[in-house]
């Protein structure tokens, strides 16, 4: 039974596919939406990590360390964003949020 | 070798069980319990791979910060979920149908995909033996010196993020007292200090 590279490569490819499904699912609800993004992004850096380990180049390890700040940065931005549109209108209903449409 | 094995398929089945939960769960605080679970296996999945670093990363940046912060705004904001949730299952067929053609798609590209012969002499950075410089170390030796640039790059981008996230938050009430050191050091003893003459027996 060796785990190989197809095996991490699944693993991250059926958690990418649940972040996805996550976005159809909670259509309503921008808390789970970006808990949805996060799972997509970490299933990408267990993806670089997975071929950084198994062709033994180091760089994949750096880049998953670059998708992680991008990450951290993208939760810290949203979450700011979202408790802002709650201060003002009281809902988070994705279907509320077109005061930008014109 | 076995025992890799048996590891491997605990952390993945864990992963997915609980990444089902994040995006099935009624309660969105359950949701971010759950995504603390996946960020814990998927640190333990890349410590099975031998990426210390980078799963030790996963755990502070990850459960440290994001998720706490998710938990923060969850329970701080006083949102009706139980409304959030209605409709979600109109959209499960077409959901269920994308998802399971993205997952086959992403199956056939695993499925059919061969490592190159020779592809090792390729890479850009080859790993270091693990017994002459640890995984932390190898990576802060490449991190660094030839990637120093995208490291700066990444600094730039934590920076702007926090200035933006404190100025979106950041709000001016009415009715507070702040300190305002200029009217502090524009005081004048003379302007603020009255003497006066109280003869004993009354008031001022």
């Amino acid at each position: 039974m060796e785990i190989g590279l197809g095996h991490y490569l699944t693993v991250s490819a059926i958690v990418f596919t649940l972040g996805v499904l996550g976005i159809f699912l909670n259509r309503k609800n921008v808390i789970v939406i970006l808990m949805s993004i996060e799972m997509m992004l970490l299933a990408v850096n267990l993806n670089l990590v997975a071929f950084s380990t198994h062709l033994h180049d180091l760089v994949g390890q750096i880049f998953a360390m670059i998708i992680l700040t991008v990450a951290a940065a993208e939760a810290a931005i949203g979450l700011a964003i979202l408790v802002v549109y709650f201060r003002n209108r009281g809902s988070i209903r994705v279907e509320d949020i077109n005061m930008m449409k014109g | 070798m076995i025992l890799q094995g048996i590891a491997f398929y605990v952390f993945a089945a864990l992963l997915v069980a609980s990444g089902v939960m994040v995006i099935s769960s009624r309660n969105p605080v359950h949701s971010v319990l759950y995504l603390i679970l996946a960020f814990f296996q998927a640190a333990g999945l890349c410590l099975l791979m031998g990426a210390e670093f980078i799963a030790m990363i996963l755990i502070i940046v990850y459960v440290g910060a994001v998720a706490v912060l998710f938990l923060f705004v969850v329970m701080m904001l006083d949102i009706n979920f139980r409304e959030l949730r209605q409709g979600a299952l109109e959209v499960l067929p077409l959901g269920g149908l994308i998802g399971l053609i993205l997952l086959a798609e992403l199956a056939a590209v695993v499925g059919g995909w061969i490592v190159a012969p020779g592809v090792e002499k390729l890479a850009a950075a080859p790993t270091p033996a693990i017994t002459s410089v640890t995984n932390t170390q190898a990576l802060g030796q490449l991190m660094y010196t030839q990637y120093v640039y995208l490291f700066q790059a990444c600094g730039i981008v934590l920076l702007i993020a926090m200035i933006g996230a404190i100025v979106l938050t950041l709000r001016h009430r009415e009715g507070v007292r702040k300190q305002n050191i200029g009217d502090q050091l524009a005081r004048r003893r003379d302007e603020v200090v009255a003497i006066r003459k109280v003869s004993s027996g009354e008031g001022v």
